[in-house]
């Protein structure tokens, strides 16, 4: 995950190193002083399970994604794959660049995260046909 | 959040709130002329653009045409298939403004800075006519010729002589040191 980003800024550095977190943004969301914390490994299959679900409904879309970008980091590009897939699962190509925008804005001042995330993306997004927020021209009001 | 709030207050004081709330559409049936706009319908589905919540309850364009019912059809085949008039034209329907709209900037500041130096000013004219209009003419001991004899009765007195008022005064030239 790229929270660790968030963290490395803090402490001056701008390189994209995996530090471990303190604690996790887990579902729960709390700070557990004993009892299993959830690794980033685990983070990541939760919520590509979630996407992936074959018979996602439009409305369980929306809110894994609402939460998601409510957590404190940038998803991983395979949970994003998941959602883009789920998306079109649900014939919506309109949230599938929303979702794209929003991580964008998620990455805040980091700016390589969204290039990278693109690039991760980029064999997802052209076998779906899903443009980029650049490409529509979306990106500048 | 404003309109529902004053709604809420109107209903309270109507007496009618339970009908008021009852209707599908919150409109404020005592007060008249005090609601201009329709109020949003809070019992259903809204649409929001909020960088946080990047999937609002519902799509932004409720009711579409035949043309953008024809392009939803088409949505559902491989979207390699859609040129990119048609991507934009549904991502429109879908959502009212994108994530750049919403984090463009106002220039609000612009208005607040405006007003502050405005009403800055406004209360300097307030303080003029003040001075002119309100405060009483000044005592007597303010004049020049009234001070240049309150010093001279000071300096004559020896106020102070050896470390403040006299003791800057050279007695023997008869000026300040």
């Amino acid at each position: 995950m790229f929270r660790a980003a968030l963290r490395a800024s803090v402490s001056g550095a701008r390189s994209l190193t995996r530090a471990r977190p303190q604690y996790t943004a887990s579902v729960a969301a709390r700070s557990y002083s004993h009892g299993k914390q959830e690794t980033d490994e685990e983070f990541d299959a939760r919520w590509v399970t979630y996407f992936s679900k074959p018979d996602i409904d439009a409305w369980e879309l929306r809110k894994g994604m609402n939460t998601l970008i409510g957590y404190d980091l940038v998803p991983e590009p395979k949970i994003l794959e998941a959602a883009l897939k789920a998306c079109r699962r649900l014939d919506d190509l309109a949230s599938a660049i929303r979702i794209l925008e929003a991580v964008k804005d998620k990455s805040g001042p980091h700016k390589e995260i969204y290039p990278y995330v693109i690039q991760e993306l980029l064999p997802t997004l052209s076998e779906l046909g899903i443009p980029t927020p650049e490409e529509l021209g979306i990106d500048k009001a | 959040m404003l309109h529902l709030t004053a709604g809420r207050v109107g209903g309270l004081l109507s007496r009618r709130g339970v009908a008021a709330f009852s209707a599908s559409s919150v409109k404020m049936a005592s007060h008249g002329h005090g609601d201009v706009t329709e109020q949003a319908d809070m019992s259903v589905p809204m649409y929001w653009d909020r960088l946080d919540t990047p999937l609002p309850d519902r799509p932004y364009q409720d009711t579409l045409s035949d043309a953008d019912k024809s392009l939803k059809q088409k949505e559902k085949g491989p979207w390699n298939n859609l040129s990119k008039e048609e991507k934009l034209a549904l991502y429109r329907m879908m959502f009212k403004e994108s994530f750049a709209e919403m984090k463009k900037p106002t220039g609000e500041w612009k208005t607040v800075v405006g007003g502050i130096f405005f009403f800055i000013g406004f209360t300097g004219l307030v303080v003029l006519w003040q001075r002119y209009f309100v405060y009483p003419p000044h005592p007597r001991t303010f004049d020049d010729e009234w001070q240049a004899k309150q010093v001279q009765r000071m300096l004559d007195m020896r106020v102070n002589p050896v470390e403040g008022f006299s003791a800057k005064w050279d007695y023997e030239k008869g000026q300040w040191k």
